[in-house]
Parts: structure tokens; sequence; C-alpha cells
């Protein structure tokens, strides 16, 4: 297969040697590490807890952030990482993202000095792992008209209300808990697993994102220490930045699991035979890959630029709307595209294309999905909010 | 404990190689990488690092000044990299001096090399250095166990394994399964941007070898289909070990 380059425009130049190295670390550690037993995991629907540890020594859990133990780096090699780790699979950049992006960005950047040497180091040597907790089981794309309610009690908070949709929920230490207060406000809390009145719950039946942790939260008069009120919250808004830098990820990510379905596509119309022929000789089987490099060029396109703008620090959540909104899309038609070309092959777990699909169709769905990004953008164009 | 490794860029095994039309050489616009057996060295350098303290550097003679397997080592976790500009490739024995004359000039208890570069396959080069440093050498070692100012190195040979013992300063080139290289962290290759890479110019010795020419193998014949089925299974192990003499 490397009778072609998929990178048809040089990509590549525009990134830094140092960009390269990150990337192609991450690329042979899903190779070797991810590939092999992401299957058996999927089939099983099971998290591959075994890999947190390696992810964690590699730096990759909150790259992006200076200090704490964390590799510093900039936000494109950190989107290439993503890129790779969803190579391997979606669940397992989701598991990285969540941690990242959903629990270490909120205590960066709305922590306290304490709170921030207490749980970033930990967190970046994956000694806890942490899940977020903002979607409820009737407000997805509506987050403002979240029931979780916190009440301050002497030195406490008290939190009750449910949680839904938490990636690595069953597998975390820590929560970080949106809730509403007595004034109408959105507050953040870092939720201990070990509080008294909460309680994590494993979603288990699920036909996407297998080889990941989803659950529910359930706080029943759950018990807080005041210190661990994130203390420069700013309500809403605040949940909402953290999502931004989760899906600036995905936008990577998601073309990480297209390049895979690619790949994947091209070696299998090289090598079966119908007609006497290979079926990549036949036009139809043609278009349909010349469609995915397409894609696959712009979306990579797309998300460099948002990375580079965004370590300019000249970027904003509606560039990340469009670029998460396209990239998985994209992915999940060329995914989809994919399994077509590999015929009845392609519904096996012997494959990738399949596995991805059905993975995208979450990611196309979590962390705002396609018809919000899309609202969002049109709000951009128009000035007018569509969904107030 | 000071360990210096050296190292060489090799192309990549999944690159694709072709030959220049003067047949002088290999196009040069290919992936490369660091040796991997070079990169068994460096692993070993920085796991006995971690145990006995130390610091370990990286040596690469490069006729093109090209410093990506030294960022590579760096990344890794060894503390500094020195690049010597010059040399031929193609040569053990000019390559085995320029390292000799370069390792001299520093204080070492252990030289690490790779058993061999994939590329040229030559396997002369640790042994030619330690040869020219006057110190004892072990190679294609799979072992390595350090005690004190001694070391014990286990090497594989026909049908078994051979355990030698030697005091330091030595040279010892490594072999698979003597360790698992690690991947370098993001921190590690953040770090190694920051670090700066010295480049010695070195002078070319004369040739001792010329390389007259390269030839591209003969593309492979087309594969054949044996047969179908379980039934097939005798016929293919016969072709495997008759024909194809890989059995």
């Amino acid at each position: 297969m490397k009778d072609f380059d998929p990178d048809i425009l040089k990509i590549d130049d525009l990134l830094t040697d140092d960009e390269k190295m990150v990337r192609d670390t991450i690329h042979q550690f899903v190779n070797k590490r991810v590939k092999p037993i992401i299957g058996k995991h999927y089939m099983e629907g099971t998290f591959p807890k075994h890999l947190i540890k390696e992810i964690a020594d590699l730096g990759l859990l909150g790259a992006n952030i200076s200090g704490y133990g964390c590799a510093g780096m900039n936000n494109v090699a950190y989107g290439l990482c993503m890129q790779e780790l969803e190579r391997g699979d979606s669940g397992v950049r989701s598991f990285a993202s969540v941690q990242s992006g959903l629990v270490m960005y909120p205590i960066l950047a709305f922590g306290s000095d304490k709170q921030k040497e207490t749980y970033l180091p930990r967190l970046a040597k994956a000694e806890i792992i942490g899940c977020f907790g903002l979607t409820e089981p009737d407000f997805g794309s509506n987050p403002a008209g979240m029931l979780t309610k916190c009440v301050k009690k002497g030195s406490k908070y008290i939190l009750n209300g449910t949680k839904r949709w938490i990636t690595n929920a069953d597998i975390a230490d820590i929560a970080i808990v949106w809730a509403r207060n007595e004034k109408n406000e959105i507050e953040g809390f870092i939720v201990d697993k070990k509080s008294k009145g909460y309680e994590a719950r494993e979603i288990k039946e699920k036909l996407s994102l297998r080889a990941s942790d989803t659950g529910e939260l359930i706080l029943e008069d759950c018990e807080v220490p005041e210190e661990n009120k994130l203390p420069f919250t700013q309500s809403l808004k605040s949940p909402l930045m953290c999502l931004t830098q989760a899906r600036y990820g995905i936008a990577w990510g998601a073309m990480g699991a297209a390049l895979d379905c690619f790949e994947e596509a091209v070696q299998y119309s090289k090598t079966r035979v119908q007609f006497d022929k290979p079926i990549g000789a036949f036009q139809m089987i043609q278009e349909k890959l010349v469609y995915m490099l397409e894609e696959i060029v712009k979306g990579q396109l797309l998300a460099l630029r948002v990375g580079r703008l965004k370590d300019e620090n000249k970027y904003n959540h509606a560039m990340v709307s469009l670029a998460k909104k396209n990239n998985v899309f994209q992915a999940l038609t060329i995914a989809r595209i994919a399994r077509d070309i590999l015929g009845a092959s392609g519904i096996t777990i012997e494959y990738n294309c399949m596995r991805h699909m059905c993975n995208l169709e979450s990611v196309i769905t979590y962390e705002g999905t396609h018809n919000v990004h899309t609202l969002v953008l049109g709000n951009y164009i128009t000035g007018i909010d569509a969904f107030k | 404990m000071k360990i210096i490794v050296c190292v060489k860029r090799t192309p990549d095994t999944t690159t694709q190689i072709r030959v220049k039309p003067d047949k002088s050489g290999i196009e040069q616009d290919i992936e490369w990488i660091l040796n991997p057996y070079d990169e068994l060295a460096v692993e070993e350098a920085l796991k006995l690092k971690e145990k006995n303290g130390g610091i370990v550097t990286a040596i690469s003679l490069d006729p093109d000044a090209n410093n990506s397997v030294l960022r590579r080592c760096l990344a890794m976790g060894v503390d500094e990299a020195c690049l010597l500009k010059g040399g031929k490739n193609y040569d053990s024995y000019s390559v085995a001096k320029l390292l000799a004359d370069e390792i001299k000039q520093r204080e070492y208890n252990l030289v690490l090399f790779g058993k061999q570069a994939i590329d040229d396959d030559n396997y002369q080069v640790p042994s030619m250095v330690a040869t020219l440093l006057d110190v004892p050498w072990v190679s294609v070692v799979t072992k390595v166990e350090v005690n004190g100012d001694s070391v014990c190195a286990t090497r594989q040979i026909e049908g078994g394994e051979e355990i030698m013992e030697t005091k330091f300063p030595c040279v010892i080139s490594c072999q698979r399964g003597l360790n698992e290289p690690r991947y370098p962290s993001l921190k590690g290759i953040m770090l190694a941007k920051k670090k700066e890479i010295p480049v010695k110019e070195i002078a070319s010795l004369p040739e001792s070898v010329a390389v007259t020419g390269h030839e591209a193998p003969s593309p492979r014949p087309p594969g054949r289909i044996v047969g179908e089925g379980s039934g097939a299974v005798k016929e293919l192990v016969r072709l495997l070990k008759e024909e194809a003499k890989v059995l």
C-alpha cells in the first residue's frame, strides 16, 4: 500500500518536524497496541483499560497544557494525536478527549491554584480518571434547561439530578458536574466518586462506541465540599468553552477514522477480484475512492487551519463548529462508502470500516449534534439565533 | 556511568527504494528512520542510566548532516547528542575510524551499537570501533547485566547462548530480544525540540572501498494458487520446503 501517497497535497510540508514526530509516535503506538486488540473489545463491549497507563506514559493526556507535568504541545500536534488515536477507534480517542478537553481543561481554566495542583498532575499521569457531567436525560442539545440543582448548606453543596451519556462515567474517579444554583446560574464542581450520594451506572446496550465506557451519573443529595466548586466559572459559557476544546479534537479525530476506512477500502479494491479483475478497476469503485480522498484532504486542511488559528489565539467556537460538523459528517459518509466497497466482508469485525461507521454515528451526535452546529453557523451568518 | 550510543539513519523498512539512474546510490526522497537495532541500543542505554544513574550521549555520522534520528534519541530520553558531518556510509572502516576518533575525545564506560545497520548490513562497525579504541567488545547481545565496573553480556550463538563477562570500558552491539524500545514521550519530543545538537564537520578519509553500482532486485514472480481447502496443505508444505526452501 506504499505505492501511492494519500497525502496528495503534501500537507506534511505544512507541519513542523516535532509535529510530525508526535504524529508518527502515536501512529506507531496505535498500530502496535490499539489495532490488534480493539476488535475484541468492541465485540465484548469493554473499554481497553490496560491502555490507560500507556496513553498517559506517552504524555497524551492534557498534552496541550503547559506545566503540571503535561507536554505543553501546540494545538496542531494535539490534533494530530487525536487523528492517530481515532485511526484506532473513536472510543479510545473519546477517552483521551474527555480526560484532556473536558476534565483537565475546566480545572485549568476555571479552577483554583490548589485545585490545579491537586488534580492536573494526577490526571496527566492517569492516576485518576475524570468524566464530564453536563448532558441530562431530557436536556441534550439544550443544556440551558438542565434540572440538576446545587444548594449551599454550611460548608457543603448538595447536588441533586441525573447526568446521562457520560463517557468514562463508570471508570471515573472524579466527575466535573454542572448544576444550577438558587440564582439560576450554572456552577461547576469536582465531584469525587466516593462522595455520599454519588452513583455511576454503565449503559451497556450500545451498538456504537462499544469499546468506550458510557454511563449515567446519579446524584442524590450528593455532598460536595465547598472547596471542590470551580471558582472561576461564568454560568453556561464555561461548559460550552470545554465543549469547544473537545470538539476541536474531534474534528481531527474524525479524519483519523476516515483515513483508516479509506486505506482499508483502497487495499480491498486492489485485491478483491470480481469479473476477473480487481474491483478497483471499475469506474464506480474509483469514483467512490476519489470522493473519499477529496474529502479527507479537505477535512485535514480544515482541521489544520483551525489548529493554527487556535495556536495564534485567533479562533472562535463557530470555526470549531464548522470543522467538527464537516469532518464528522464526511468521515461518517466515508465509513459508509468503505463498508459498501468491502461488501459482505465489510460487515465483519475482521475489517475496521463498520466499527468506525457505527462509532461515528455517535460522534455525529455527541459534542453538539450535526444539526446544532448547522444552527451555530446559521447564527454566525445571519445573526439570528434559531434555537432560542 | 557514561554511555555513548552510536546511531545511524537508515531507510524506513516500508519505504520504496529506487536506484538512481546513474546507479551511484538510491534516491534520497524516501522515509528515513533510526536504524531499528540502534533503537535497541538507545533503549538499553536509557535503562542502564535509569538503574545506575549517569549520562547518555548519542552520536551519529551523517554525510548530509541530517539530525532527525538524533532528535528521536533525545525525545526518547537521551541527554545529549552530537552530529558528525562527513564520511561515507559504505566504507565500514572509515565510519569506524571517524566514530572512534570522536569517542576517544570523550569519557565513557560503555559504547553501545545496534548489531548491524539495516541498509548495508555490514555488521563491521562495532567491532572495528572496539579494536580502534583498544577495548573489549561483545557482539549480538540479548541481555546486559552491570555489576559495579564489570558487565555480563549474553550473546546468541548457533544453537545456544554464550555468556561473556568483561570490564568497563567496553563496546556492546545489540540484538533483537534485548529489550522493547520505548516510544518517545510527547513531553520528551517537546524537550528535545529545545535542545541544541552540535554539528562537527569532519574530514573524510580516503575510501578503502569503492561502490561501483547499485542494482534493484528483479521483480518478484507472481504468486500462484496451489489448491483449495485442507487438501492443498500437503502440496503447500512440499513447495515451501522444496521450492521456496523456507521450512
